[in-house]
């Protein structure tokens, strides 16, 4: 599957590293939930890591979309939630 | 629901409305082209428009540090000749300056930080409109537009993604740069007004003004002693010279020219000249 880390392009990650990324992304979803900064910052950081180690670059000239999508790196609370909510994506 | 596939949806939605309001399949392809080719002037002048305000911190950084340097010189002058309160003087004042500089390079590593990534966002999009290009024309050439649909609706949603995520950085780096421009404004307004003048020394430099004046009044008093043992000769400076061997009759052979003055004289100044030295 194609993972996209904003701001940094798309991985190619294989598809048995799922269940693992589910995992790592659950306790993300979690520090949203629970408006907790710093561990948001730990818990992207570890998913960002994790998909940098496994994946690797997808060619450039790729018109493919990505199955999932992670906010970059340094990316805040703040600007994951205006993410869900579609607000500042430009009309594609 | 996931965090990663929320994300995603969120892109996939907006390409798929965009995707709707196409009537004509094959005018998606030119009007999405277009609108690529559009976005990629803007990452361009989002590149140099980073870059300039790199340089304008840069450039102040520059100022700052020849003050914060300049003050550590008149700290080490003011010591040289035993003025510890203007040393403390000029020491306060440059860490007033460090604390600005200190300030002025977390903003230049954080430009420098985002031109990179606009820079790299520039050329991750320049290389999927090259390639979303080709693929327009192949389909266009090849496919009646019932057949064409099904290739553009993904090429075009790939690469939706792509400007989507550019769009995302071009934004991130707007609103850094205004911030950095505001901050780089008021201290650049901050220096023209001289009110910085006093923390660095402007052209009203005080320390340097004190540490002049004392540098001069040295050179006048090294002068007048230069002066003082030039016409001083046989004088004071002479006589301690000489009190070495008085003792052992040496001046005694000064004795006969000057009717054994000096000799007497000897023994009298030599507690003195002791004393003194």
């Amino acid at each position: 599957m194609i993972v996209r880390i904003l701001g940094e392009g798309q991985l190619q990650v294989d598809d048995s590293a799922a269940s693992e990324l589910n995992e790592l992304d659950a306790k993300l979803e979690a520090t949203v939930e629970r408006n907790d900064e710093p561990g948001f910052e730990s818990a992207l950081a570890e998913l960002l890591t994790r998909v940098r180690s496994i994946g690797s670059p997808v060619e450039l000239e790729a018109l493919d979309s990505s199955e999932l999508i992670l906010p970059g790196e340094g990316a805040t609370i703040a600007e994951v939630r205006k993410l869900l909510t579609g607000d500042g994506l430009l009309p594609g | 629901m996931s965090v990663m596939k929320r994300v995603s949806m969120m892109f996939r939605a907006k390409a798929n409305k965009a995707l709707d309001r196409m009537e004509d399949p094959r005018e998606t392809l030119d009007y999405s082209y277009q609108t690529q080719l559009e976005l990629l002037q803007k990452v361009r002048r989002g590149v140099a428009d980073v870059a300039t305000s790199r340089k304008r911190v840069e450039l102040q950084i520059n100022q700052l540090q020849q003050s914060s340097d300049k003050l550590d010189r008149q700290a080490r002058d003011a010591l040289a000749v035993g003025r510890e309160d203007l040393a403390r003087d000029a020491l306060t004042r440059k860490a007033g300056v460090q604390g600005q500089l200190n300030d002025l390079n977390t903003q230049y590593t954080a430009l420098q930080g985002e031109e990179e990534k606009l820079t790299g966002a520039s050329q991750r999009l320049q290389a999927k409109v090259d390639a979303f290009r080709t693929k327009k024309e192949t389909i266009k050439a090849t496919y009646t537009a019932a057949e064409a649909q099904t290739r553009i609706n993904e090429a075009f949603t790939g690469i939706s993604e792509e400007m989507g995520d550019v769009g995302l950085a071009i934004q991130r780096a707007e609103d850094k740069t205004e911030q950095m421009k505001a901050r780089a404004g008021a201290l650049d307004e901050l220096m023209a007004s001289g009110a910085l003048d006093d923390m660095v020394g402007g052209p009203r430099d005080d320390i340097q003004a004190e540490l002049d004046r004392m540098g001069a009044g040295h050179d006048v008093d090294a002068e007048l002693e230069r002066l003082k043992g030039e016409l001083g000769q046989g004088s004071a400076p002479r006589q301690i010279e000489g009190t070495g061997t008085a003792a052992d009759g040496a001046a005694g052979a000064a004795g006969p020219v000057t009717d054994g003055h000096p000799t007497q004289a000897s023994p009298a100044d030599q507690p003195r000249a002791g004393d003194g030295a």
